[in-house]
C-alpha cells in the first residue's frame, strides 16, 4: 500500500509543472598547486551535470543548477563559497579537500545539508551514528590502507613480518589520516611502519627520499596530492626506487602524477575504487549531448582520465541521491534534508550501473542509516607508461573491516562525545 | 568649507590632545562606531559575517599588533603566522582543558601566552637589526609550525592533526561552534577589535610608544637620551604578539572552527599580514585597519563582480584576481610608498583648504 502511495505521489510529483531547480554547488580549484589535479575532477563533475540536464532534462524533471565556486584548496576560500552557496538551496556539498570538509562538518550539520566526500575527508564520518550529515563512500582512507596492506600480504605470501614499509605522506589531515590504520595494521602482521612527512605543497622532498636511501624500505604507500605527486614519483625514479614496489592512493594515482617521470614511471602502482579510461557506453552519451555541442566543462581535454572518471562518479552518486530522495519523498523539488535520506538509502548495484552506461566501473555497495561508508573496496591499478594507461591489476579488494569497524567506532564516539551528539539509529 | 577646524576651540588639555581633534572627524567616528555596533547586528546574515566581516575585523587586530612591532618600533617580522599559531592553540588547549571559563577570558589568556612566546623569539632582537632580524622571524615561523604538526599533544593526540573549536558560550549566546547566531560573533569580534584599536592608539601616543618610535627612528640616538632598548625593544615584541595571539585565537576559534596548522598558519600568513600593514601604512592605526580591508575585501569584491555579476568562468577569475590585486598594490606603493593612511591624511589635507588652495 505504502509503494502505491508513494507511486502515486511520484507521478503527482512529476504531473505538477516544477519552477524550483536543483542546486549542486561545485567547490572546484582550478587554480593553485593542486589545479593539476582539480581541473579534471570538476569538469567530469560539472560534464554529467550537464550530460543528465541535456539527456534527461534533469533529475525527475528538475533541471539541475551547479554552481561553481573556486577555493584554491584553500580552508578560507572554502568557507567563504559554502556561505554564498547555501543560500542557494544547496543540496549536497563535495568540497574534494580534506581541510574543507573538516571545516565543513559542523557547519552542514548546524545548517541541515548533507556533504558527500567521496573517498577523502574524515574518514570516521562513515559512522552514520554520529554523522547524520556527512557520507564517505564507496571506500575510506582506512578502507585503502588496509587494501594495499592486504595486497602486500598477497604478494608475500600472506607474512609481511620483518618488512619494512615507508609511508609518504601530505603533512596534513590528509596524509596523516591512514597512520593509525597502518600503525595496528603493522602490529597486527609485524611490519615496521616508516612514517616520512612531506610538508604542504610538496614540492621540496630532497630530504624525505634521502631518508628512503638511507632506510631501504621495502614498500612504499603514498598519500600525495597535487604537485606533490608528480614530485614524488620523479624523486623515487631519479634514486631508482623499484616501481612495482610503490603504491599510492587513489589521490596519488591520475595520469598527471606518472606522466612527467616519463617511461621510467612504468610500474607504478595506485589504489582505485573505480575505473580509468573512456571505454563507457556513458561516452557515447557525453560525447552526443556534451562534447560534441560544445558545451564541455574547462578546456575539454580531460575526458577518460582518472580524475575526470573520478568526478563523472561523484556526479552520479549525487543524481543517483537524488532520485532516490525524489522515489522516497514523492516531490521532484526535493529539499537538502530529503537529499539526506537518498544519500542514505542509496544502493549501487551492477544492475544500476549498466543501466546507466557505467558498467563495471566502480564496486557496488549499500548506504544505510548506520554505514556511510560504502562496502570498502578498492582495486591496484598499474601504470603502463608505454601505452600510456592504468591498466587494473586486481579486482576489488575488500579491506579488512573488523579492524577499522573497531577504529571508526573509537573516533566517532570520542567525536560524539566532545560535541555532544546523540546516536542515531538505535 | 566643509571640512575644517577653524571655530573649533580646545579649552583643556584632555580636549587638546585627544584622538580626533577636529569635530567633524569625532562625529564619523561615533557614526562609524555607532553603526558598527547598532545597525549592522541586525541586518547582517551568514554570509556577511562569515565570509567578509570576520575576516576583515580579525586581520585588523593582527595588521594592529604588527603594525605595533614594525610599524612603531621598527622591527621587522616574518613570524606573525608562526604567533597567530600559537594564540590558535594556546586558545584550543584552554578550550578544552577548562570547559567553563568563558571564551573571552581564554582568548585574553592566549594573547598573553603568545606575548610570551613573542617574547622569547624578540630576544634575538637585541643584537640583530634588519633584514637578519627578519631571518630569525622566519626561523620562529617555521619552528612553530612545525612544532603544532609534530607534537600530538597540542591538536589532543587526533588522527588528523586537525583542531576543532568546540562549543563555547559567553553569557549564554554560542559564540563558538557550528550553532552560532552571525550578530553574536559578529559583536564578539568587534569588542575586541574596538579594545585593540584603543589600546594600540593610547600606546603608542604614550611614554611608552614614543619609546618605540624613538628606537625605529635611530636606536644609538634613543639609547643616548635614556631609552632602554631591551625594554623598548621586548615590550614591542609582547605587545605586538599579544594582539597578534588575539586575533589567531578569534581566527580558528570564531571565524573557522577548525584549522590545520601547516595551511591556516603558513608563512603566506605573514607575509598576508606584512603587505596588510605595508599597503595600510606603517606606524598608523587606520592603516591597519584599511591594509586589511584592501587584503581581505578584494579579492572578494573581484569574484562577485567577474563571477557573480559577468558570469566569467571561475578559474579566470581567480587568475585575474591575483593580477589586479597584485596590480594594485604595485600602483598604490608607486603612488603613495606610505600607504593608505598617508593618502588620506593628504586627502585631508587637502580637503582643509578645499576650495581655495593656495
Amino acid at each position: 500500500m505504502k509503494k502505491i502511495i508513494a507511486a502515486l505521489a511520484v507521478t503527482v510529483g512529476l504531473a505538477t509543472p516544477a519552477f524550483a531547480e536543483l542546486t549542486f554547488p561545485s567547490l572546484s580549484y582550478r587554480t593553485g598547486p593542486y589545479a593539476a589535479n582539480g581541473i579534471p575532477f570538476a569538469d567530469g563533475y560539472a560534464d554529467y551535470f550537464t550530460l543528465v540536464n541535456e539527456r534527461d532534462g534533469g533529475i525527475g524533471g528538475e533541471t539541475i543548477n551547479m554552481i561553481e565556486c573556486e577555493t584554491g584548496y584553500n580552508t578560507e576560500k572554502g568557507v567563504e563559497c559554502y556561505e554564498s552557496t547555501k543560500g542557494e538551496g544547496a543540496l549536497l556539498y563535495q568540497p574534494l579537500s580534506t581541510g574543507i570538509t573538516y571545516q565543513l562538518i559542523p557547519r552542514v550539520s548546524a545548517d541541515g545539508i548533507p556533504m558527500h566526500t567521496l573517498g577523502y575527508g574524515r574518514t570516521s564520518a562513515s559512522n552514520g551514528k554520529v554523522f547524520k550529515w556527512i557520507f564517505n563512500y564507496p571506500a575510506t582512507y582506512w578502507d585503502g590502507a588496509s587494501v594495499a596492506i592486504k595486497y602486500l600480504l598477497d604478494e608475500n605470501g600472506g607474512d609481511l613480518s620483518g618488512k619494512k614499509i615507508g609511508l609518504v605522506y601530505h603533512n596534513s589531515a590528509y596524509g596523516k589520516e591512514p597512520i593509525r590504520t597502518l600503525t595496528e595494521l603493522s602490529a597486527k602482521h609485524g611490519f615496521e611502519l616508516l612514517e616520512l612527512p612531506v610538508d604542504a605543497p610538496g614540492q621540496e622532498q630532497r630530504s624525505t627520499w634521502v631518508q628512503v636511501r638511507q632506510q631501504k624500505p621495502d614498500y612504499i604507500l603514498m598519500w600525495g596530492w597535487g604537485v606533490m605527486n608528480q614530485v614524488a614519483v620523479q624523486e623515487a625514479v631519479n634514486i631508482r626506487f623499484p616501481m612495482e614496489n610503490f603504491i599510492g592512493i587513489w589521490w596519488s594515482g591520475s595520469e598527471n602524477d606518472v606522466k612527467p617521470a616519463g617511461p621510467r614511471a612504468d610500474g607504478y602502482k595506485a589504489l582505485n575504487f573505480h575505473a580509468a579510461g573512456a571505454d563507457f557506453a556513458i561516452y557515447d552519451d557525453l560525447e552526443q549531448y556534451v562534447f560534441s555541442t560544445g558545451k564541455a566543462a574547462g578546456a575539454g581535454d580531460q575526458q577518460g582520465t582518472v580524475l575526470y572518471n573520478r568526478g563523472l562518479y561523484a556526479a552520479m552518486i549525487a543524481v543517483e541521491a537524488a532520485k532516490k530522495a525524489q522515489e522516497i519523498h514523492g516531490t521532484a523539488a526535493i529539499t537538502p534534508a530529503q537529499m539526506r535520506d537518498g544519500l542514505e538509502q542509496l544502493e549501487m548495484t551492477d544492475e544500476k550501473m549498466t543501466e546507466l552506461g557505467l558498467d563495471g566501473f566502480g564496486p557496488t555497495f549499500a548506504a544505510s542509516c548506520e554505514n556511510h561508508g560504502g562496502s570498502g573496496k578498492a582495486a591496484i591499478n598499474q601504470w603502463n607508461a608505454e601505452t600510456g594507461t592504468w591498466e587494473v591489476l586486481t579486482d576489488y579488494i575488500q579491506s579488512d573491516q573488523e579492524l577499522i569497524q573497531r577504529l571508526v567506532e573509537e573516533d566517532s564516539l570520542a567525536y560524539a562525545e566532545e560535541n555532544d551528539i546523540e546516536l542515531r539509529c538505535q | 568649507m566643509l571640512y575644517r577646524e577653524a571655530g573649533d576651540f580646545k579649552s583643556s588639555y584632555a580636549e587638546d590632545s585627544q584622538t580626533f581633534p577636529i569635530r567633524l572627524d569625532r562625529r564619523a567616528y561615533v557614526a562609524l562606531v555607532a553603526v558598527a555596533l547598532v545597525v549592522v547586528p541586525f541586518v547582517v546574515n551568514d554570509y556577511w559575517v562569515n565570509a567578509v566581516l570576520l575576516p576583515l575585523l580579525i586581520y585588523a587586530i593582527a595588521a594592529l599588533g604588527l603594525n605595533i612591532l614594525t610599524g612603531y618600533c621598527g622591527q621587522v617580522s616574518l613570524g606573525t603566522g608562526g604567533f597567530m599559531a600559537v594564540g590558535a592553540y594556546s586558545c584550543y588547549k584552554l578550550m578544552t582543558a577548562f570547559p567553563d571559563i568563558n571564551i573571552a577570558v581564554l582568548v585574553i589568556l592566549s594573547g598573553l601566552i603568545t606575548a610570551a612566546v613573542g617574547m622569547l623569539f624578540g630576544l634575538p632582537s637585541l643584537r640583530i637589526k634588519g633584514f637578519y632580524l627578519a631571518v630569525a622571524t622566519l626561523a620562529a615561523q617555521f619552528f612553530l609550525v612545525w612544532l603544532f604538526n609534530r607534537v600530538p599533544w597540542f591538536y589532543n593526540y587526533s588522527a588528523s592533526g586537525q583542531i576543532s573549536a568546540p562549543e563555547r558560550t559567553l553569557m549564554g549566546f554560542r559564540i563558538t561552534g557550528p550553532e552560532t547566531q552571525a550578530w553574536a560573533t559578529y559583536l564578539f569580534t568587534l569588542a575586541f577589535v574596538f579594545a585593540s584599536a584603543w589600546i594600540c592608539r593610547n600606546l603608542t601616543r604614550g611614554a611608552i610608544g614614543r619609546r618605540w618610535m624613538a628606537i625605529r627612528d635611530m636606536d644609538i640616538a634613543a639609547e643616548i637620551i635614556g631609552v632602554d632598548p631591551l625594554r623598548a625593544k621586548l615590550s614591542a615584541f609582547g605587545v605586538s604578539s599579544f594582539f597578534i595571539g588575539v586575533s589567531g585565537a578569534l581566527f580558528f576559534a570564531v571565524y573557522l572552527g577548525a584549522v590545520e596548522v601547516g595551511e591556516a598558519f603558513g608563512i603566506d600568513k605573514s607575509f598576508l599580514v606584512l603587505f596588510m600593514v605595508i599597503i595600510g601604512g606603517l606606524g598608523s592605526i587606520l592603516g591597519s585597519f584599511l591594509g586589511a580591508a584592501f587584503m581581505v575585501l578584494l579579492p572578494v569584491l573581484l569574484k562577485n563582480l567577474l563571477v557573480g555579476g559577468l558570469g566569467w568562468p571561475t578559474d579566470l577569475a581567480a587568475h585575474l584576481e591575483l593580477m589586479i590585486v597584485g596590480g594594485l598594490i604595485v600602483f598604490f606603493l608607486i603612488v603613495e610608498p606610505h600607504g593608505l593612511a598617508q593618502l588620506w591624511r593628504i586627502t585631508k589635507e587637502k580637503l582643509r583648504i578645499w576650495p581655495f588652495p593656495h
